[in-house]
């Protein structure tokens, strides 16, 4: 029942490790352990992938771990472990990123990671506290978020899904942006859950007992 | 929609909080994680540490309050105040800061914010701006404000409006813009300054230096044009609560988070 954090050197973990071990604590979910190792990935029983900075940063990141995108594979795709992207990890699952050049993401969700544009009042990145809107029915890792819950959003590239069905909640930016996607085994936010105190929690709770 | 934020920032020395909450109810009101736990509870959008620790010795003391914040509040926590390398930023966010401001080292060293963008990201990069407006040595320049440094004593001769711009260019994040004529004064917010600013970068910016009353907070979004609002002493002597502020916001019709 072990549930890890993938560290490939991509910004602060504790943050994100505290988050997840007070939701384990109090709703139950297992032992939460940050990890570089991908036999720990493939041991996993849950795998949550964060991310901050650029696409392809991150992309470099994670290959420069040898093995660890075969790994992500295997027990993401293969098996069919519960996956978690956050911010950047989540725009990973992406088919291309188009920041500072194209780069291929893993293609498990059909779509491609554009850039937000700035507008007089509506400055880049799009930062703070925003509105979500859920998609009926809503999924299970949302149970207990209503629409009108708040989360925190720090980003200036936006997941644009090829299929509708694929965006489990949005928010409103000068037009809709992605907050949860997902289909399968796979979930990702562009939101911060470990930045978004009650809500936040609540939906890495619900991603801790998912059982897609 | 997304919502005006409200930043209280909190004073911190050698590890104790010299300029923050004053309530009775705190079993030690010199604790920042104390301090941020209350604010956390009371719906603050983020929060802000400004350290001002003197000796370089005790610099680490910022980093383990940063770490035990961390450990109990899930909000983000922005921690500014003597950021002069790489490896200064690098601790603060692997203890837990998710942005780290920076001032006097941008100025002496405006490509450090290139180099911290691109190591960290973007987002984690705060420019922090202290600017004066300055009438008397504006003579033969064709700009209103001045970024000065080391609290307000220094000037630096570099126009606060095209430094803002080169410092979002060079890959900030945000900005921090305090008006130091207005610091400290309670007669709120320099607008003209805020709006200069805020309309000049398609960064978000946060107003601070000034804040009195709740209608300063109202001013600075709707006027100032500022995406956040930092605020120290209406906070902390309990003035107002940050649920007093965020009513007062969204009557007025700014867009807040309930």
């Amino acid at each position: 029942m072990t549930t890890v954090i993938i560290d490939y050197g991509s910004g602060n973990l504790r943050s994100a490790a505290k988050a997840f071990e007070r939701a384990a604590r109090e709703h139950g979910g297992g032992d939460i352990a940050v990890t570089a190792d991908p036999d720990a990935v493939r041991a996993a029983e849950r795998i949550v992938l964060p991310g901050v900075g650029a696409f392809a940063d991150c992309r470099a990141g994670l290959m420069a771990l040898g093995g660890m995108w075969a790994a992500l594979e295997e027990a993401v795709i293969t098996r069919g472990r519960p996956f978690l992207g956050i911010c950047v990890g989540m725009q990973l699952m992406a088919t291309r990123g188009l920041e500072h050049g194209t780069h291929d993401g893993f293609g498990w969700i059909p779509g491609d990671v554009v850039a937000l544009t700035p507008a007089p009042g509506r400055p880049v990145p799009h930062m703070g506290w925003n509105e979500l809107t859920l998609r009926t029915p809503v999924h299970p890792v949302l149970a207990g978020v209503e629409t009108g819950a708040h989360a925190y959003f720090v980003h200036s590239y936006v997941f644009r899904a090829a299929d509708p069905a694929d965006v489990l909640a949005e928010s409103d930016y000068g037009g809709p942006v992605a907050a949860v996607i997902g289909r399968d085994n796979l979930v990702g936010t562009q939101f911060h859950p470990e930045k978004s105190q009650e809500t936040g929690l609540r939906f890495i709770a619900n991603f801790l007992s998912w059982t897609p | 929609m997304l919502k005006a934020r409200i930043i209280p920032c909190l004073d911190v020395k050698d590890g104790r909080v010299v300029k923050g909450i004053n309530f009775l109810d705190l079993r030690d009101a010199g604790d920042p994680v104390e301090q941020a736990r209350l604010y956390d509870q009371q719906g603050a959008d983020e929060l802000c540490f400004l350290d001002i620790t003197a000796s370089h010795e005790n610099r680490d003391t910022i980093v383990d309050v940063v770490a035990r914040t961390a450990e109990q509040c899930f909000m983000p926590l922005t921690v500014g105040g003597g950021v002069r390398t790489l490896e200064d930023i690098r601790k603060l966010l692997l203890a837990g800061a998710d942005k780290v401001s920076v001032n006097t080292a941008a100025v002496s060293d405006p490509d450090f914010v290139r180099r911290a963008a691109e190591k960290f990201g973007s987002q984690c990069i705060v420019v922090a701006i202290d600017a004066k407006l300055n009438p008397g040595s504006a003579a033969g320049r064709n700009w209103q404000f001045e970024v000065f440094t080391h609290g307000g004593r220094n000037a630096t001769g570099i126009d606060a409006v095209a430094w803002a711009q080169r410092m979002a260019e060079y890959g900030a994040g945000e900005i921090l813009l305090t008006s130091m004529d207005r610091d400290g004064t309670k007669q709120g917010f320099d607008i003209d300054l805020t709006r200069a600013i805020a309309d000049a970068v398609t960064i978000p910016v946060i107003a601070s230096g000034g804040v009195g009353t709740l209608d300063h907070l109202v001013a600075g979004v709707r006027e100032g044009h500022a995406t956040a609002v930092l605020a120290a002493s209406i906070f902390h002597f309990g003035e107002f609560s940050i649920a007093q502020a965020k009513a007062h916001m969204k009557q007025a019709g700014v867009p807040v988070r309930d």
